[in-house]
């Protein structure tokens, strides 16, 4: 089995954005930058199967600018085996992501894509179930266990009520949640022998997809800000003020 | 034209969700509901009660909701409306993007506010961010969060359609993972007692469930907290939990990181029982109370128990 694996590079998780005075957006310069965190649990679901003898090949793709080089070869350090980057400048709308990966889709014809479930920059967890549509394939979201089982995969998804196991035939779409696995960190020695792993550079254009956007962005907002009340020195204090809050809720 | 909602549902009854959704989309036109299900008939039958709902449409015959097969039932149906709008749930996640991906156009999902037909709010970067969109779209797809709109009221008596529709998917259902509890629905309750890891055993977590019981509340966790086995996953309040906006939210040794506070932005108030008094979520919390949760959350419990919660 091969598999296409998409991965992101975003502001990582760790930093507390802040959003440009004059509303055009997140300050993403000199921001730390890292592999989106639910692609490493893509990658890394990836490498297993490959280790398991599963998987035959794995190929990382990611679409943005040069730099996303680095969180390819992150995941050619994880264990993947080739990369390819898609360069394109700005943000691409996921709809156009979806397009350009249906066309590596085309090309590399893997017989199942790993994707995030959701990138932590725009949270807009599309991507793969608009890939599934693109190319007319069975999807499992929010995936917290896949199973090879012949030519189908055994997925647990994580839902609002819990959890359910679907089976589908591969070729399929499956995007990591984040109980899926523990991702490796590479060490030292798998970081140098990334770096002599083929990895392509194409340019957007060359896939003829057409990427402009279909939404405006009129502006972007902090948040409404939050304080600190006060404290409250004992348990029954806190015991008197809940059960006032609670008599003053109004009936839904 | 009209807009249509995709009814939500579980075990056979319409979730409280939907009623939210549908006082969403009434901004942007006429609604029409559609329930998709094994038995259709008793859902739309709630969902015909709901005020600003003009008509239901009833398509029995599919369980579990495979994201391919509810697709082609949406697309079947998307000439005849400006919007297509699901709640940001599991299930609303999954479907709209495909359609949308099938009909070509770009989805707006995780809305949290209307200012028009095609001009929307959603949250970004764990809710530190809110960008406000806007679409030249001739047709929109939406997931909403339920959580940021008030319930539609009831009592109405809209006409239901009962429509049959060749249901082809290509998923087997397997299994359903369940915790059978009692407590209200996460979503949309009014009071919500969140747990952290720092509870450090199932064993213990329940206090968190008793505090609950007591207050008639809802129960959330931090993803430490399921990650540890302390609680199921369909608990977990965050960035990739639920999004919740209780009128009170308890957080109880949960120390407010931003992938967490991200599913307590709407909270109306936050109180915080937290050994350290710099932990991020004391310092957002309306009510704090600094000390050992052991000692404290029992004793809370009881304390209420003897005041009488009248609700
Ligand atoms: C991509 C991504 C997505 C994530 N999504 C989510 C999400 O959806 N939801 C989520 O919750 N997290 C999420 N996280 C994890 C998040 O970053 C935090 O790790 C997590 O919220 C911490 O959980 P916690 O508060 O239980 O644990 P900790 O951060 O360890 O905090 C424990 C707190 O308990 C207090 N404490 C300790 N002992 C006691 C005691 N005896 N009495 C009272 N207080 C005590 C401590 O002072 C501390 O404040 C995500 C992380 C990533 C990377
Ligand atoms: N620019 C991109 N390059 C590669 N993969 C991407 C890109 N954007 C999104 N993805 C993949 O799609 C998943 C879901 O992203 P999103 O729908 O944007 O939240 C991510 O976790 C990635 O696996």
């Amino acid at each position: 089995m091969k598999i296409l694996v998409a991965v992101k590079r975003v502001v990582d998780y760790n930093v507390r954005i802040r959003v440009r005075a004059d509303g055009t957006g997140v300050e993403t310069e000199n921001v730390r930058m890292s592999m989106n965190p639910f692609d490493k649990h893509a990658v890394e679901a990836a490498v297993r199967l490959a280790e398991a003898g599963q998987a035959t090949e794995i190929v990382i793709v990611s679409i943005g600018p040069k730099q996303a080089n680095d969180v390819i070869l992150t995941a050619l350090a994880m264990g993947a085996h080739r990369g390819l980057l898609i360069e394109a400048e700005g943000k691409v709308e996921t709809l156009a992501v979806a397009k350009l990966l249906k066309a590596v889709v085309a090309e590399e014809k893997p017989d199942l894509v790993l994707l995030g479930k959701q990138a932590v920059d725009d949270d807009s967890n599309q991507v793969g179930q608009m890939l599934a549509g693109l190319l007319d394939w069975p999807q499992a979201t929010f995936a917290s266990e896949i199973k090879v089982v012949g030519s189908d995969l055994e997925v647990t998804r994580e839902v609002d009520f819990g959890r359910t196991t679907v089976s589908i035939p591969l070729p399929a779409i499956v995007t990591a949640d984040l109980r899926l696995n523990e991702p490796r960190n590479a060490g030292l020695p798998m970081v140098m022998k990334a770096r002599q792993k083929p990895l392509a550079v194409r340019p957007a254009a060359e896939f003829g997809v057409d990427l402009t956007p279909r939404l405006t962005i009129e502006k972007v907002s902090p948040p409404a800000e939050r304080s600190a009340g006060r404290r409250v020195g004992s348990v029954s204090e806190l015991a008197q003020v809940m059960a006032a809050e609670v008599s003053e809720l109004e009936a839904i | 034209m009209a807009v249509l909602v995709l009814a939500e549902h579980d075990l056979g009854t319409l979730s409280p969700s939907t009623a939210r959704v549908v006082a969403a989309a009434e901004k942007l036109g006429p609604v029409e509901v559609l329930v998709v299900a094994a038995d259709a008939s008793p859902i739309a039958a709630e969902a015909a009660r709901i005020a600003g709902v003009h008509k239901v449409i009833a398509v029995s015959g599919l369980a579990n909701a495979p994201a391919d097969a509810l697709t082609a039932i949406l697309a079947s149906k998307a000439e005849a409306y400006t919007h297509i709008v699901a709640a940001a749930s599991a299930v609303g996640r999954d479907v709209i993007p495909r359609l949308a991906a099938r009909l070509d156009l770009m989805p707006v999902t995780d809305v949290i506010a209307i200012h028009g037909p095609t001009l929307f709010d959603r949250p970004i970067y764990a809710g530190n961010a809110i960008e406000t969109v806007s679409s030249g779209q001739a047709k929109n797809l939406l997931t909403i969060r339920a959580s940021a709109f008030r319930p539609a009221a009831g009592g109405n008596n809209a006409e239901i359609h009962d429509d049959t529709q060749p249901a082809v998917t290509r998923q087997k259902f397997m299994a359903d993972h369940r915790t059978n509890s009692e407590l209200p629905d996460l979503q949309t309750a009014q009071i919500v007692v969140g747990g952290g890891v720092s509870f450090g055993s199932a064993a213990k977590f329940q206090l968190v469930e008793s505090l609950a019981k007591t207050l008639g509340a809802a129960v959330g966790a931090t993803r430490a907290a399921v990650d540890a086995g302390y609680a199921p996953n369909e608990w977990q309040v965050g960035q990739t939990g639920k999004i919740i906006a209780p009128d009170l939210y308890i957080a109880i040794g949960i120390s407010g990181a931003l992938q967490h506070l991200a599913g307590i932005q709407g909270a109306k108030k936050i109180i915080a029982v937290n050994t350290d008094p710099e932990a991020p979520i004391v310092k957002i919390a309306d009510i704090a109370l600094i000390g050992d949760l052991v000692e404290i959350v029992p004793a809370l419990t009881a304390e209420l128990e003897k005041i009488g919660l009248k609700r």
